[in-house]
Formats: C-alpha cells, sequence, structure tokens
C-alpha cells in the first residue's frame, strides 16, 4: 500500500515540477542557442512570460473542435507523463503518448488550412519515424531488465547502458525529433527562418497554443525520463550521474540544433528507420541471446 | 445439445424461406425475424456454455451420412460454377482431388474411426458463436436497408436479393457449424461451405470484374480446402482419429503431428488472407459492402484464424509454428505499408483486416499462453471494429457517392452522426486505450518472450505504419469543412441500428475489457495450456479501462471553456471568407483543396505485394521442405 501512495506521491511531484523544468529547459536552450549564434538571448525566464501571455490573449479561434483536441494533446501527455513517474508500465507510457501525438496531429488537420494539413502530415512522418525505436526502447528494457515497470529498471544491478548502448544510440536519435530540433524539426519548430508559417501550429493561437507549450514542456521532462533510466541502477549516487546525462543529452541537442538545417522528411524517415534498424534491432538481437 | 442444432437450423430456415419466398416485404420481415432470433440464440448458447465447456457426440451413422451428403452437393455446385457455367475446369479439380480424397478416406480407412466428440463448444466457440452471431445478424439487418438502397443505384444490375440473403443466412449457418465442430470431417464440411458462399457472395453483381474477383476466393480457398483434406487424411490413417481435440492431445503428447499441423495451418492461411493469399479478400470488395463487412470481420477470415488460434498449444518453435509466426509478422508489417499508399477506404480496409489477421496468426503461431490470449482478444476487437469501419464507409459511399478517403472532406459538416460512428470504430482499430493496441502490447510481450528479434522488429515498425495510415484517415475527417447541407436523412432506419449498435459495442468492450479477459479468453486459454496467468496485470487493465472511459467522457466537454472569437483561416492571408476558397494573385477566386499523403514511392501496392509475396511463400517453401525432409527421412 505504502508502495502505491508512493507512486502517486512521485506522479504528482512531476505533475507539479514537470512545467517548471520543461520551461526552465526551454529558457536554457533558448539562451545556450542565442550565445552559440553570439546573441545576447532572451532571460532564461521567457518561456514563462510568453506562457502567461499567451494564455492572457482573446481566444480566437478557427473551429471549436480544435481546442477539444489540443486539450486532448495535453491532457494525454501529462497523463504518460503522470504513469511513467509513478513507476507505470513504460509500454503504457510510450500508447499514452502516442495518443497524445495523435491528438496533436488531428487538431492541425481539422483546421483543413494548407500549411496546417502540411504540418500535420509531417508531424505524422515524424510520427512513423520515432515510433518503432520508441517500443524498441522499452522492449529493450523488458528484454535487459524482465519487467516494463520503471520502478524495478532503476534498480537494476548494473547500469542499463552497458547493455543497450545500441538502443541509448536510436533513443538519441529520435529524441532530436521528439524534442522538435533541427535538422527533424519538420512539423513545427520555434526558429522562423526555416518554417512554413508555423506548420501544425498555424491556425493555433492565444491560450490554445499555450496549452500546447505546456504540454511540450511536460513531455520533455518526460523523454529526459527515458535517458534517466539508461544511466540509473541500484547504488544511491546513480540518479546524480542519470540526471547528468539527461543534461547532457539535452545539450547536445540543442548542438545538433543550431548546427544542422532542416532535412526533407525522406531523409528524416529512412534515417532515423535506418538508426533503429542498425543501432536499436542490433542491440535487441543481442539482448535476446543474451536471455 | 438442442442449441447447437437451432444455432446451425435457423439460419438455414431462414436461408430457406428468403430464397423461395419472392416479396421483399415479407422477406424483409423474415430477415430481421431470423437476424433477431440468430442473434438470441447466440446469446442463449454463451449463457449455457461460457465457463462450461462441453463436449457433444452425435449418436448414429446419420450425422455422417449427411455431411457427406452435403459435401457431394456442394462439389456438385462447384463443379457446376466452374466447369459448366464459366468454364474453368482447372479450379474444379482443386475440388474434385479434395473430394476424392474424403470420400476415399471415408469409405476405407476412416470407416471404422470412432469419434468420441462431434462437437466442441469452449469459450473460444462461444465467442466466436457470438461474434458471428451479433455481428452477422446486424450485418443481415443492415443489408435490408442498404441493398434496397445499392439496386436503386445500379439499375444496372440484375435484383438477386432473395439469392443474396439466402446466401447470407446459409454462411451464417455454416459459421456456426464450422466453430462448433471437433469433428475435423464436419469442420471440413463447413469450410467447404463458407469458401462457397463468399464465392458466390463476391460474384454477386455479375460484372466481369465481380467473376473473376469470385473465382480467385474460390480457387484460393479451395487450395486451402486441399490441405484440409489431406491433413484430414493424413490424420486419420496414422493416428486413427479425426477429432480436433485429440490431434492436440497428440501433439502436446509430443507425437510427430507437425506436419499435419503444417498443413492445417495452411489452410488457415488461404482463408485468412495471408500474403502471398491477400488477393482475394482485396477483390472480395467487388461486391456490396455487407459481403465485406461479413468476410472481413466476422465471419470468413475470422474462420481461418480460428483454426489457427485452435491449434495454437501445438505451434511454437516447431517448423509449423516457425512458419505461422513469419507468414503472420510478414504479413502483419507489409500489408500495413500496403495500406498507406491507398486511398480507396474500402482497399484500406482490406488492407488493414489483411495487417490485423496477420497479426493474430502471428500471435498464435508463437503458441505461448499469453499469445494465445492475445490472439483472441484480437479476433474480438478486430471484429467488432471492422464491421463498424465497413458498414460506415459503405454507408458513407452511398450518401457521398464515392469511398476515396480524399472525397470524405468535411464529413464531420456533412454527415456529423456517421462521422463520430466512423471515429469510434477507427480509435477501436489502432488508438489505446482501446482493445487493438492493448492486444499489440500483450502481442510485443509474447514476441519478446519468444525470444525472435525480426519478428519484434515487424511488429514495431508495423505499429508505426499502421498509426499513419489510421491516423491520416482520421485527420481527413476531423477535417472541419463547412458543408452546404446535411445529407443524414438519406440513410435507412435500419442502418443506423446496426452502426450504433456496432458503435455502442466498440465502446463497450474496450470499458468492458478486463471482464471480457476474466470471464471469456482467460479461461479458455488456462483450460488448454493448464496454467492461470494475467498476461496484462490487473491494474494496468484497470487503468486502461479508465482511460477508455476517459475518452468516452472527454467528448461531452467538447465546448467547454471561455467562448472564442471564430476567425477564417490562413489561405496566404487572403481567405475569401468561407474558408473553401481564396483570392490569387489575379484577383480570381481559387478553390481550396487539401490532398492527403499516400507515400506512394515507398509504400507503393505493387512493391509491398512482391515482398510480401515473396517472403511469405518463402517461409512456407521452407518450412514444408524441411518437415518434408524430416518425414520421409525418419
Amino acid at each position: 500500500m505504502s508502495d502505491m501512495v508512493c507512486n502517486i506521491v512521485s506522479g504528482i511531484v512531476y505533475l507539479i515540477l514537470a512545467p517548471v523544468i520543461g520551461g526552465l529547459l526551454a529558457g536554457i536552450d533558448r539562451k545556450i542557442s542565442a550565445r552559440m549564434q553570439r546573441r545576447v538571448g532572451p532571460p532564461i525566464m521567457q518561456p514563462f512570460y510568453d506562457f502567461f501571455k499567451l494564455r492572457d490573449k482573446q481566444p480566437v479561434a478557427v473551429n471549436k473542435a480544435q481546442r477539444f483536441y489540443i486539450r486532448g494533446f495535453l491532457l494525454f501527455a501529462i497523463l504518460s507523463g503522470f504513469f511513467f513517474f509513478a513507476h507505470g508500465d513504460l509500454l503504457l507510457v510510450i500508447f499514452t503518448l502516442t495518443i497524445a501525438s495523435v491528438c496533436f496531429v488531428i487538431a492541425a488537420y481539422a483546421s483543413n488550412s494548407p500549411y496546417s494539413q502540411v504540418g500535420a502530415e509531417r508531424e505524422l512522418a515524424q510520427t512513423m519515424a520515432y515510433e518503432p525505436m520508441m517500443l524498441l526502447v522499452a522492449l529493450g528494457f523488458y528484454l535487459h531488465c524482465g519487467t516494463f515497470d520503471a520502478k524495478e529498471i532503476v534498480q537494476s544491478p548494473a547500469m542499463n547502458f552497458i547493455y543497450m548502448p545500441g538502443i541509448f544510440i536510436g533513443l538519441c536519435y529520435i529524441l532530436l525529433i521528439k524534442f522538435r530540433k533541427s535538422p527533424f524539426d519538420l512539423s513545427m519548430s520555434h526558429e522562423v527562418h526555416q518554417e512554413l508559417i508555423q506548420g501544425a501550429l498555424t491556425e493555433i493561437s492565444g491560450p490554445t497554443l499555450a496549452m500546447i507549450e505546456l504540454a511540450h514542456w511536460y513531455e520533455n521532462v518526460l523523454l529526459l525520463g527515458f535517458v534517466y533510466l539508461f544511466f540509473t541502477w541500484a547504488p544511491a549516487w546513480s540518479p546524480v550521474l542519470g540526471i547528468a546525462m539527461c543534461a547532457f543529452t539535452y545539450f547536445s541537442d540543442i548542438l545538433v540544433d543550431n548546427c544542422c538545417s532542416r532535412v526533407k522528411w525522406e531523409h528524416m524517415l529512412s534515417s532515423a528507420w535506418v538508426v533503429t534498424l542498425a543501432a536499436g534491432f542490433a542491440n535487441v538481437a543481442f539482448l535476446m541471446y543474451m536471455r | 445439445m438442442c442449441l447447437p442444432g437451432l444455432l446451425i437450423g435457423v439460419p438455414l430456415l431462414a436461408a430457406l424461406l428468403v430464397f423461395c419466398i419472392r416479396s421483399g416485404g415479407a422477406r424483409n420481415f423474415i430477415t430481421i425475424i431470423a437476424a433477431v432470433a440468430t442473434m438470441a440464440l447466440s446469446v442463449a448458447t454463451a449463457a449455457t456454455y461460457l465457463g462450461q465447456p462441453a463436449f457433444i457426440s452425435l449418436p448414429g451413422e446419420m450425422p455422417s451420412t449427411v455431411i457427406m451428403a452435403v459435401d457431394i452437393i456442394v462439389a456438385l455446385a462447384i463443379f457446376y460454377y466452374t466447369m459448366v457455367k464459366f468454364k474453368r475446369c482447372w479450379i474444379g479439380l482443386l475440388e474434385l482431388l479434395q473430394l476424392a480424397m474424403i470420400l476415399w478416406f471415408e469409405h476405407g480407412a476412416g470407416h471404422g474411426i470412432k469419434v468420441a466428440a462431434d462437437l466442441a463448444i469452449d469459450n473460444f466457440a462461444v465467442i466466436m458463436v457470438l461474434i458471428a452471431g451479433i455481428i452477422g445478424s446486424l450485418i443481415a439487418i443492415f443489408s435490408n436497408g442498404y441493398m434496397e438502397e445499392f439496386q436503386k443505384e445500379h439499375p444496372d444490375v440484375e435484383d438477386r436479393r432473395p439469392f443474396f440473403f439466402f446466401v447470407i443466412f446459409l454462411f451464417l449457418s455454416a459459421m456456426f457449424g464450422l466453430v462448433l465442430s471437433n469433428n475435423l470431417l464436419f469442420m471440413y464440411t463447413f469450410w467447404e461451405i463458407t469458401s462457397f458462399c463468399s464465392f458466390l457472395l463476391i460474384g454477386y453483381t455479375q460484372t466481369e470484374e465481380a467473376i473473376n474477383n469470385s473465382f480467385k476466393a474460390l480457387w484460393m480457398n479451395l487450395l486451402g480446402g486441399v490441405a484440409f483434406a489431406a491433413a484430414i487424411v493424413w490424420l486419420g490413417m496414422q493416428y486413427q482419429t479425426v477429432e480436433l481435440s485429440a490431434l492436440l492431445k497428440l501433439g502436446q503428447g509430443a507425437k510427430p503431428v507437425e506436419m499435419i499441423v503444417a498443413l492445417l495451418a495452411f489452410c488457415g492461411f488461404t482463408k485468412a488472407a495471408m500474403m502471398p493469399f491477400s488477393g482475394w479478400l482485396l477483390g472480395a470488395m467487388v461486391a456490396p459492402t455487407p459481403t465485406s463487412a461479413l468476410l472481413h470481420s466476422s465471419t470468413m477470415v475470422k474462420a481461418g484464424v480460428f483454426l489457427i488460434i485452435k491449434l495454437c498449444p501445438l505451434l511454437g518453435a516447431n517448423h509449423a509454428g516457425m512458419m505461422t509466426m513469419f507468414v503472420g509478422g510478414i504479413t502483419f508489417f507489409f500489408a500495413s505499408c500496403a495500406a498507406i499508399s491507398q486511398s480507396d477506404g474500402k482497399r484500406v480496409l482490406a488492407y488493414s483486416t489483411i495487417s490485423n489477421l496477420g497479426l493474430i496468426v502471428l500471435c498464435a503461431g508463437i503458441g505461448s499462453y499469453a499469445a494465445a490470449w492475445t490472439a483472441v482478444m484480437l479476433v474480438i476487437f478486430h471484429a467488432i471494429s471492422k464491421s463498424l469501419m465497413f458498414l460506415s464507409v459503405g454507408t458513407a459511399e452511398q450518401q457521398l457517392e464515392s469511398r476515396n478517403i480524399e472525397s470524405f472532406d468535411g464529413m464531420f459538416c456533412a454527415l456529423p452522426n456517421l462521422a463520430k460512428c466512423m471515429i469510434v470504430g477507427i480509435c477501436g482499430m489502432f488508438l489505446a486505450p482501446f482493445g487493438m493496441l492493448i492486444s499489440k502490447w500483450a502481442a510485443m510481450k509474447s514476441v519478446a518472450d519468444a525470444g525472435n528479434p525480426v519478428l519484434l522488429l515487424l511488429l514495431a515498425f508495423g505499429s508505426a505504419t499502421t498509426l499513419f495510415y489510421w491516423t491520416k484517415w482520421l485527420g481527413k475527417i476531423a477535417a472541419y469543412v463547412p458543408a452546404e447541407e446535411n445529407r443524414e436523412p438519406g440513410i435507412h432506419g435500419v442502418q443506423w441500428l446496426a452502426l450504433k449498435t456496432l458503435s455502442a459495442l466498440t465502446i463497450l468492450s474496450c470499458v468492458a475489457f478486463p471482464l471480457l479477459s476474466r470471464y471469456g479468453v482467460t479461461p479458455y486459454v488456462s483450460a488448454i495450456y493448464n496454467t492461470t496467468a494475467d498476461v496484462i496485470s490487473r491494474s494496468n487493465l484497470l487503468i486502461m479501462s479508465v482511460m477508455a472511459v476517459l475518452i468516452v467522457l472527454l467528448p461531452l466537454g467538447f465546448s467547454a471553456g471561455q467562448k472564442q472569437k471564430m476567425v477564417v483561416t490562413n489561405l496566404a492571408g487572403e481567405n475569401t471568407g468561407d474558408n473553401l476558397s481564396y483570392r490569387g494573385v489575379a484577383g480570381q477566386t481559387v478553390q481550396v483543396s487539401l490532398r492527403n499523403w499516400y507515400l506512394e514511392d515507398w509504400f507503393g501496392e505493387t512493391k509491398m505485394q512482391r515482398y510480401g509475396f515473396g517472403l511469405s511463400l518463402l517461409c512456407m517453401i521452407l518450412a514444408f521442405a524441411m518437415m518434408g525432409g524430416g518425414v520421409f527421412h525418419v
């Protein structure tokens, strides 16, 4: 029983802290990117200012359905993170995250505007590109640790990364897509210079847009949670390493973001699948052999 | 005892009645009464036998004589169509071959074989009875309204509705017989009847395309029939039995029955439209929609997977099992890829059926406890959501005069309720926490446990492609395009009845998922494997159920929240005000038309078929060659 209470408490801690961390990460991201481009950059708190400003704007929409789907996106993004941090089942987390992305895509489709639809289709192609690797990540943990339960995974006797380097590489690759970083920021991007009228976000504004920002913050923290699983095992100090590796991964993604320009969707899909095949599959085959 | 008889008899009687009575009003009446009676009977069967499996032996010589007579009648009918009417003699030869085998066996070696149980009614059979009974009957009711419209819209097609309903009810009757049989000779007969009925249904319109496709279905299924007959003869000659349950016991007792199992599995492949036999199911779309719904969801293809799932304990890490899981896995992946490149709604559905059947066959091939559980679960969810999808697309086709997904633009405004049914169906097909995804979850677990990385890969990539084509479709329906008029009044009342019942069933089955597992599937699987385990832990099942309820309740808050100011969409900044057109550079008005992605270069149909056919054929040839070597040299 106390286990369950503990799980729920850690889930609730996620609910409260994730937007703070996610927002800060976004702020740091903008600051670092700016410094990489020899600009001063906005203050680190800027994403929060943006968020509150958006929230207070007059609600403007092209149809009634849009906001409904975006709410679904936010809800399921939060829910999947909650499952993860409440030590739920990894596959359940990934499936719930999938519902969230489907809601987002549908919201973009619903507006029936050309730019938005291009964004929706690209987002969908992105989903197709990263989905196999996401599943392999969960399956890799299952094969190695014998469980989909995040709580048991972080208690494993040795560092998971040692047995799953290929899967980690695969995860890092698709994290670029999930974080919406160049070269894979096809469906929407914060970089104005390579954006097709904001892609999937074209028809979304004000409070609805704020909801999307919030959902992304939640989502990003969840995704870094996956990275954390690779570097945390039985010793009490290993969470520090886990968090350090999360920071490192995030920083590398910012670096890559600033070094690359957007690729075509064909390249994204084929390269993501090739990485999944080469790194993920080889690793999974190895884990199966080890069992 | 009398329930199984009624279950087979009532649809048969209805079939004869609708065939003889030519008046339209009376036929409608009989169809509805018979459908309701069938539904009630299947529920009664479930109430009687759920959790209490029964083996029934039919006394005397009568039943087997009747069965043999039916064999001969079906064969004669097939000879008539293949040799006399349409002159495709080689297809008739396939039938001749199997008939000769069966007759020779019955009069020689098979004559003295004692059968302990002709019928076996376990939980799986009950589930199949419910699927065929409820969904099949709903489709029959739907057909009433649909076929009336169909004949109006296609004046060039001869009105053969009495014949149509005759075949539909005959089909249902045979389906009940098939799932209840334990005696393989009985099952074979019903198998042949379903093959023949599907041939008749596909050829309904008698256009050249329909006739060609119906013969394609016939020869593929007869090929399966040959394998079935060969399996029966082999089993009878070697082990002096023709019972499925006995075959399972032999196999579990480590007797070499691999070849027999492989032959039966092959037979299941043909009926379940595994690649390379997927062609007949795609061809079946030329028939009126209720036919496709019936073939794709509750009957025909389900008979194929039914047989393979029954063999589940004998599959696994042997040649037959390897063949089954790889053919299933390959079909799952390539069919879901091919679905991406299709814009015809029914073709997408057909490929999705093939792909889902592949998943079921893959699970059955793994043959573990969890995999068997998953396979049965998938059968249930697929049957319900797929029938809903077919009937929705059929209805949309009648109202929009096209079944191209691209013309479903604005369905949300023109056919709001139908769009909702379709959304429920699509979500049921692929979205968590609805059934299919829970099953996929269990499938992944089973594949990981089976230790086959290639299958895992097929599963992971197949899931991604499945997600792509369904979401694409969902997006098309959800697109908010202002419509000029509501077209829903054109839909017949009985059609609504079927659509709404199926939507409710889809939702219900998702919410009541844990119960379905506990009282329906788990007892069956535990009985055949002699163990009990939770495939997905109770707490996770509960979470999923709660999520399903959440998704169902969400739309209630559809318009909650602050009032929003409505604006027009961004069409290069020059929207004319109705979201449908914009002002071009020369000041002219340009209509907006949006098209989806089909990724033809990547997932083109021919390409996917080439790979899929080649690979699964290779698997089959390899498996049979290896087994053949083993059988003849040892």
